[in-house]
């Protein structure tokens, strides 16, 4: 059994610079295990800089990042990059970034599999049909590739392509958007369950308020880069305390 | 189960000149386990921001909120979502869920949070769904089309489906004809048997006086307006 | 003999090269970048290779070409003139007395012996470029032992072909290390590639890559548990000499229908019909 009163992600001051412009800084927060975490923001507000610093995507200029006790910034490269193909996964916006598109869909699942060692067809195609049906992909779409399916559903295939070892951390960035707000909601409810029932932890970064009340426990706001208030989704949206959530808050159309 | 302790709120309104409007002050409240409180007051007195500063959606300015020990005032968000998960249920006036999500499942959700098994789940949700009047055949749909008193019936429903140790109701029969008014006091009655501490905000005197042991006039807590300020 | 220096290439360019060979030869199966020259003959006819052997040449060499197999193609005898021409070399056929063998898509049916060199022409080195176009991130890679990939190319011809169907060209991993192109080879010769006492160098001149294989390196072809590697071949016996363990050439014969099959190695099959072998078709075609 896992510590769950540790958390797994542990950020402290964490500083993006782009020459004297600022990406993100002074970010910090804790993520503990089976948390969801939303960040939201305007456009430009730094919540996609910061999710990538976090992925290791790209460097931070200062700060800290520990993951399950590692310091992610000092890690070598080696070791980032098989935890992010082991213990992460990272849910682009554009399925297109996150898939390969000349391989069919039953190979997008089972890649993850190959990479770390597994070397059985029979057991990677099963573990591929399997994910697929959690996903509600047809079975007899395996080996289709990607560009054949509709946008939503080249979503949940990069769910499922992500899902399939089991990652402790999930990062999302904006994964409902672009999407039909009908596509949204089934993708919505997919992603919730497997929440539940993996005890994912997720950092989900999103302009869609609706989204982040449905899916996050906490949410953080940021602007120009900074964070301007933090709490539970709940409240900052019934209760927002910095003018800027106030003015998001407002600002969204009510149906 | 529930202390309530010079409870205080403010809204600033920083898009609107940053006006400070101050709506609760010296606010105090305790509820035992098995004792059901009603909160009184005319409307705008503030029942439903105590409510909801109960249940941790709105910040407190200042005091002190004691759940089942748990400080609520300042408490980590995981430790309030723990709370919500186990102890403190709360049953909204609105219902608020995913669309296309089977009511079945919403029903059944806060006990697959806890961690029971899917098929059991369903059973209790079910039984629930039962008692309350909701036709079997509308259990495999999503509640986002269904009436007022629908939605009402399953937002009950997934209040009660956990034997909640502390439990928030706000206008819990509002929308509801006689027989599944029943229904609810009934489940009320239920909860207050086996020891749960109940808040809740009742319009319909009759039902009040069924279930409550004693009412809390809010009122007594609205503070002092600057002159010519209006009620929020 | 002629105005060239020896063997075309001038000396700098030599040194360079054989600097680079002895880098591949210290990394087996790693991609060593090299300053390609332009070569008098266009890409794809073997420059890569051509500058391995230019760069290997000496005098007392005894210089082999075959492509796909055969000694008497036009690739083969142009390389072979190219080198009389430019070194005065001595040339052979017989794959035991050369030194040093140039081969395109093929492995003699002879094993090699320590003291032989074998270079091949690599169309391109990459292995992994088939899923990852860019460069940058293949040898990021091929540097962090990131190959899961190319059983994803695998897992590809399995789900469509019911098999591993990539039947030349076939990846393999080197001493457990590096992934690598055996240039489009027939996976027939896979096996030949490993614990070969002869020193194996590959040549991409376009791609501006050499790679090596020192004597007795182990070589694995990738494969699947449950669909695992196959050398496969034709199934038919050479209908010259006979043979029923060399890699067969269908032969159409006429518009009836009528197919032979013969060795592609065309030394290894004179040398066992002057033996004495005679395959089910020896007569007609003699």
């Amino acid at each position: 059994m896992r510590d769950m009163t540790q958390p797994i992600l542990s950020v402290t001051g964490l500083e993006r610079r782009y020459g004297a412009r600022i990406g993100c800084t002074d970010v910090g927060f804790d993520l503990y295990p089976g948390e969801v975490l939303g960040i939201v923001g305007e456009s430009g507000s730094g919540k996609s800089t910061l999710l990538s610093c976090l992925a290791g995507h790209q460097g931070v200029d200062a700060g800290s990042v520990t993951y399950d006790g590692r310091d992610v910034l000092a890690m070598a490269e080696t070791e980032r990059r098989r935890l992010a193909r082991t213990e992460w996964a990272y849910v682009h916006q554009h399925a297109r970034d996150g898939l390969r598109m000349s391989v069919s869909a039953g190979a997008n699942v089972g890649e993850r599999l190959m990479a770390t060692g597994h070397r059985h067809y029979g057991e990677i195609r099963a573990a591929a049909v399997d994910w697929l049906g959690r996903v509600e992909i047809a079975e007899d779409r395996i080996d289709d590739r990607p560009t054949a399916f509709s946008g939503g559903m080249q979503q949940r295939l990069q769910i499922a392509r992500n899902l399939v070892t089991g990652p402790r951390l999930v990062f999302m960035d904006e994964p409902t958007g672009g999407l039909d707000v009908s596509v949204q909601a089934r993708l919505l409810d997919l992603l919730r369950g497997l929440v539940r029932d993996m005890g994912l932890s997720v950092i989900i970064v999103t302009h869609d308020l609706a989204v982040v009340r449905l899916l996050a426990d906490r949410l953080m706001v940021m602007k120009s880069g900074r964070v301007v208030e933090q709490g539970l989704t709940d409240q900052v949206l019934d209760d927002p305390q910095h003018a800027y959530t106030q003015l998001l808050v407002s600002s969204v159309l009510q149906v | 189960m529930i202390h309530v302790e010079n409870l205080s709120k403010t809204f600033t309104l920083h898009n609107q000149g940053g006006t400070v409007i101050p709506v609760m002050a010296g606010a105090n409240l305790h509820v035992d386990p098995g004792e059901c409180v009603g909160l009184v007051g005319r409307s705008g007195s503030g029942k439903s921001t105590l409510m909801r500063m109960i249940h941790g959606n709105y910040l407190p300015a200042g005091g002190s909120i004691r759940i089942a020990g748990v400080q609520m005032a300042g408490a980590e968000p995981r430790r309030v979502i723990a709370l919500r998960r186990d102890t403190l249920g709360y049953v909204s006036q609105f219902l608020r869920v995913l669309p296309r999500v089977p009511t079945v499942e919403v029903v059944a959700e806060p006990l697959r949070a806890l961690g029971v098994a899917q098929l059991d789940a369903q059973a209790r949700a079910e039984c629930l769904l039962w008692r309350l009047n909701i036709p079997r055949r509308l259990w495999s749909l999503s509640p986002t089309t269904f009436s007022g008193g629908e939605q009402q019936r399953v937002n009950i429903a997934r209040g009660f489906v956990h034997p909640f140790p502390v439990l928030l109701l706000d206008e819990p029969t509002a929308s509801l004809d006689a027989q599944n008014r029943e229904v609810v006091l009934a489940l009320i009655l239920e909860a207050k048997a086996r020891g749960a501490a109940i808040l809740g905000i009742f319009h319909d005197e009759e039902a009040r006086a069924r279930v409550c042991d004693r009412l809390v006039d809010v009122t007594g807590f609205t503070p002092a307006r600057p002159s010519g300020g209006q009620a929020a | 003999m002629s105005d060239y220096n020896f063997a075309y290439l001038d000396e700098q360019t030599k040194r360079m090269i054989r600097r680079a060979i002895l880098k591949a030869l210290a990394i087996p199966g790693y991609q060593v970048p090299f300053a390609s020259r332009e070569m008098p003959m266009p890409y794809g006819w073997g420059t890569g290779g051509v500058q391995l052997t230019a760069a290997c040449l000496v005098p007392e060499d005894r210089l082999k070409v075959i492509d796909q197999g055969a000694d008497d193609t036009t690739n083969a005898v142009s390389i072979r003139k190219f080198f009389q021409r430019t070194a005065g070399v001595d040339v052979t056929t017989d794959t035991t007395e050369a030194t040093l063998i140039q081969t395109r898509h093929r492995i003699p049916e002879t094993p090699l012996t320590q003291g032989q060199i074998l270079v091949y022409q690599v169309p391109i080195p990459e292995p992994l470029r088939f899923l990852e176009p860019r460069e940058t991130e293949t040898r990021k890679m091929h540097e962090l032992e990131e190959y899961g990939l190319m059983h994803v190319k695998l897992y590809e011809d399995i789900a469509r072909h019911g098999q591993i169907a990539t039947s030349y060209d076939y990846p393999v991993k080197v001493e457990g290390r590096y992934v690598m192109d055996p240039s489009p080879i027939p996976k027939f010769d896979n096996p030949k590639l490993s614990d070969s006492p002869a020193i194996q160098l590959f040549g991409a001149g376009r791609e501006q890559r050499i790679y090596a294989l020192p004597p007795y390196t182990q070589v694995v072809s990738l494969d699947f548990e449950d669909h695992p590697f196959d050398p496969s071949k034709a199934d038919h016996d050479c209908d010259l000499c006979g043979a029923s363990a060399s890699y067969l050439d269908e032969v159409i014969t006429d518009d009836q229908g009528g197919r032979m099959f013969v060795c592609s190695d065309t030394d290894y099959c004179t040398t066992r019909t002057g033996m004495g072998h005679r395959g089910r078709l020896a007569e007609d075609a003699a």
